[in-house]
């Protein structure tokens, strides 16, 4: 009985001497995997920055008005002046399309059978 | 292990053939056994004590070892969890209101030689040069050839630089990553911003450090890991400061000015959208600083929005007016006698022309008068007066976040007496920076409450200590409308945009002592729309002269109003502001009988 017990606790300790070896390796895989994506996201965010600055430097007010200038003849763009407001009241309202009749009514072909109607 | 019996039948047998005791026997058996017995637990004590060192010996050597690895390797942080560890950059960006980038971090890199790993340092230098034309080939060549073990060649090179220096192929050059601050709108703000440098510096990275303006004010918020990316929010807004950058640059080269600052602000919570001045520069590439001897406003890193301290003149009026219209002393229809000159002992207060023996108050705004406002400074007195500028904060520095504005303490007479107290009336005697100005507007644009000039984006109106009463405020209101209507500042009709303001031209101080005769600080202070007042605009021309109508002409009315009349008209469209129809005044009808 008692060295059943012994075997038993020696597997036992086997056992959970395993599992921690093996989860030990699996959490150390986890950190590896983790860093490196950590290292993609540094980098991706280094490389989002970079498109930030980009992006401001492409928007500077400098440029967008020398832009603006060379570009006068298509787009016609002026720096924004009070004149330039308007009130909803001062934009027409859309024309309406004219009516085409395409099913016209015969009114006089009514008009002739009333007539030969009275005259019976 | 056999036992041993402890009466050994032959001896005992032996024994009693001899008479002996054979109890002798046993007892001898008996401690030769307890003999036996104590060697073994002696020797087992002995062996366990021995695994008991080994196991303490290792336990000790063990911890001491890990001792020496720990304080020998390089610091890691222990990851436990893989949540939550932010990659956050060096050095938080700084956008403006509407959350665009004026400041953020670039990945670069420096060069620097190991001049003894040089494999040819002769063509290395020429080609250097040939790369970076501002090098001194001689000096380069005398590093490289000397005893010096480590020199920087460059502190920021482009990626391109970066290459060519890679193609030349001396393993004795070498490159560190940087990251730079980066301002990408250039020149747009560079005041407020400042710039940054480096610090301490190694080869693998290095501190960069604010030097000026917001940069340097908040430092420690920048570089502080724990706001994670989180930005730096300004008041700015990045179109109206380059807009209004473009129209100030333009209306001080027509007026023959050789500088200029514009500051406009938000009179209800207190944020400065715009503040501007000129000549500025890039802080990408922040020049040095002048070095000591002549007057620092001639160098561009000079901010003349807080750093300037002048005296500027009849834009005071109108808190000495306000204060004497809080205190009952006078209403906005109070008749003052302005004969001139007006004398206190040896000194004689003169107006700009004769404006007749009496004015009422409204006229004495409208027309500028020293006399009439010196004797409402009289009325007032010295004291007063003195804790009204105080509460408007027009005695210590702005608490403008900026590091220059702590240097803009504004001048004041050593004895506030009664003819400083009417000098100061009208703008003379005390010298303070626009900053404190457009404070000080704002507070009788917004019904009398004092409001803090800030760099950054508030939440709401600042609802700041009551200086006057809503209806003072208001009257002083009416009156800067009449300046514009039918009085100095006629040129800042704008049509849509109410304009009230005060113009201030003030002779500029000689460095030894009196006044210039040909050299003024025109000021114009305005608010607008001047019915319901949001915001508040402050332009100041520094030395202004322009020919007009066959004379030159100084004064703020010619110069510094339509700067800003141009200035309202551009920037307060894209404020936001519609342009609007002025509610008339109730007049033409007038009730004669019942």
């Amino acid at each position: 009985m008692k060295s059943l017990l012994y075997v038993i606790t020696a597997l036992a300790v086997f056992g959970l001497a395993f599992w921690a070896y093996r989860e030990n390796y699996a959490t150390q895989q986890v950190l590896k995997e983790t860093r490196g994506l950590q290292r993609q996201i540094g980098a991706a965010q280094i490389r989002l920055n970079v498109l930030r600055a980009e992006w401001a430097y492409l928007n500077r007010p400098d440029r967008l008005l020398e832009l603006a200038e060379l570009n006068f003849a298509s787009l016609g763009l002026l720096p924004l002046r009070p004149d330039q407001f308007g009130r909803v009241d001062e934009v027409t309202y859309p024309l309406q399309p004219e009516l085409t009749i395409t099913e016209g009514v015969e009114v006089s072909g009514l008009n002739a059978r009333s007539q030969s109607e009275q005259s019976q | 292990m056999t036992r041993r019996p402890l009466r050994p039948l032959a001896r005992i047998l032996d024994a009693r053939a001899k008479g002996e005791n054979p109890d002798a026997i046993e007892k001898e058996n008996i401690r030769q056994r307890h003999d036996e017995m104590q060697v073994k637990s002696r020797q087992r004590a002995e062996g366990r004590l021995l695994v008991l060192g080994v196991f303490f010996l290792c336990a000790y050597a063990a911890v001491a070892g890990r001792m020496g690895v720990m304080a020998t390797s390089e610091p890691r942080e222990p990851v436990a969890s893989t949540a939550g560890s932010a990659i956050a950059m060096q050095r938080a960006d700084i956008v403006d209101r509407q959350g665009r980038i004026l400041a953020t971090n670039f990945e670069t890199h420096s060069l620097y030689a190991q001049p003894p790993q040089l494999i040819d340092p002769e063509a290395t230098a020429a080609r250097l040069v040939e790369i970076f034309p501002d090098l001194d080939p001689e000096r380069l060549l005398a590093d490289f050839t000397g005893a010096r073990k480590f020199l920087w060649i460059k502190k920021k090179i482009s990626p391109e630089q970066k290459q060519a220096v890679h193609d030349i192929g001396d393993p004795g050059l070498m490159f560190g990553p940087r990251e730079m601050r980066l301002y990408p709108n250039g020149s747009v703000a560079a005041h407020v911003l400042g710039g940054a440098g480096f610090g301490k510096e190694g080869v693998s990275a290095a501190e960069v450090i604010g030097v000026a303006g917001v940069e340097k004010q908040f430092d420690s918020y920048l570089r502080d890991p724990g706001n994670g990316s989180k930005p730096l929010t300004l008041s700015l807004d990045l179109t109206v400061q380059a807009a209004a950058e473009r129209v100030l640059d333009g209306g001080m080269k027509l007026m023959n000015a050789k500088g200029a600052t514009s500051i406009l602000m938000d009179v209800h919570s207190g944020e400065v959208i715009s503040v501007v001045s000129l000549p500025d520069f890039d802080p990408n590439e922040r020049p040095q600083p002048p070095t000591s001897g002549f007057d620092p406003s001639v160098s561009p890193l000079f901010n003349r929005a807080v750093q300037g301290v002048y005296e500027l003149g009849s834009t005071f009026k109108i808190f000495a007016v306000a204060q004497a219209m809080d205190l009952g002393l006078a209403t906005p229809e109070t008749v003052i006698d302005t004969r001139g000159p007006l004398r206190w002992g040896k000194f004689a207060i003169r107006d700009f022309r004769n404006y007749g023996n009496a004015l009422s108050v409204t006229k004495i705004i409208v027309k500028s008068s020293n006399i009439g406002t010196a004797r409402l400074a009289q009325q007032i007195g010295a004291e007063r007066q003195r804790d009204f500028l105080d509460d408007l904060g027009m005695l210590e520095a702005t608490p403008f976040e900026i590091v220059e504005a702590q240097g803009g303490k504004p001048l004041l007479p050593k004895n506030w007496s009664e003819l400083s107290a009417m000098t100061i009336s009208y703008g003379h005697g005390i010298s303070t920076t626009p900053m404190h100005l457009a404070a000080g507007y704002a507070a009788i644009a917004n019904g009398g409450r004092y409001v803090s000039p800030t760099i950054l984006k508030q939440d709401g109106p600042q609802m700041g200590r009551r200086i006057m009463t809503e209806e003072s405020a208001k009257a002083a209101r009416l009156m800067l409308r009449k300046v514009v209507t039918e009085g100095t500042a006629s040129f800042a009709r704008v049509p849509g945009y109410q304009v009230g303001g005060k113009t201030g031209t003030a002779d500029k101080p000689r460095p030894r002592g009196g006044y210039y005769e040909d050299k003024v600080i025109a000021t114009f202070a305005s608010m607008f729309p001047a019915h319901d007042p949001k915001y508040v605009l402050v332009v100041t021309l520094d030395e202004p002269s322009v020919f007009a109508y066959g004379e030159e002409r100084r004064t703020a009315g010619w110069t510094a109003v339509p700067v800003a009349a141009e200035m309202i008209g551009r920037l307060a469209p894209l404020l936001g502001l519609r342009p609007q129809v002025e509610p008339a005044e109730v007049t033409g009808i007038t009730l004669t009988s019942n």
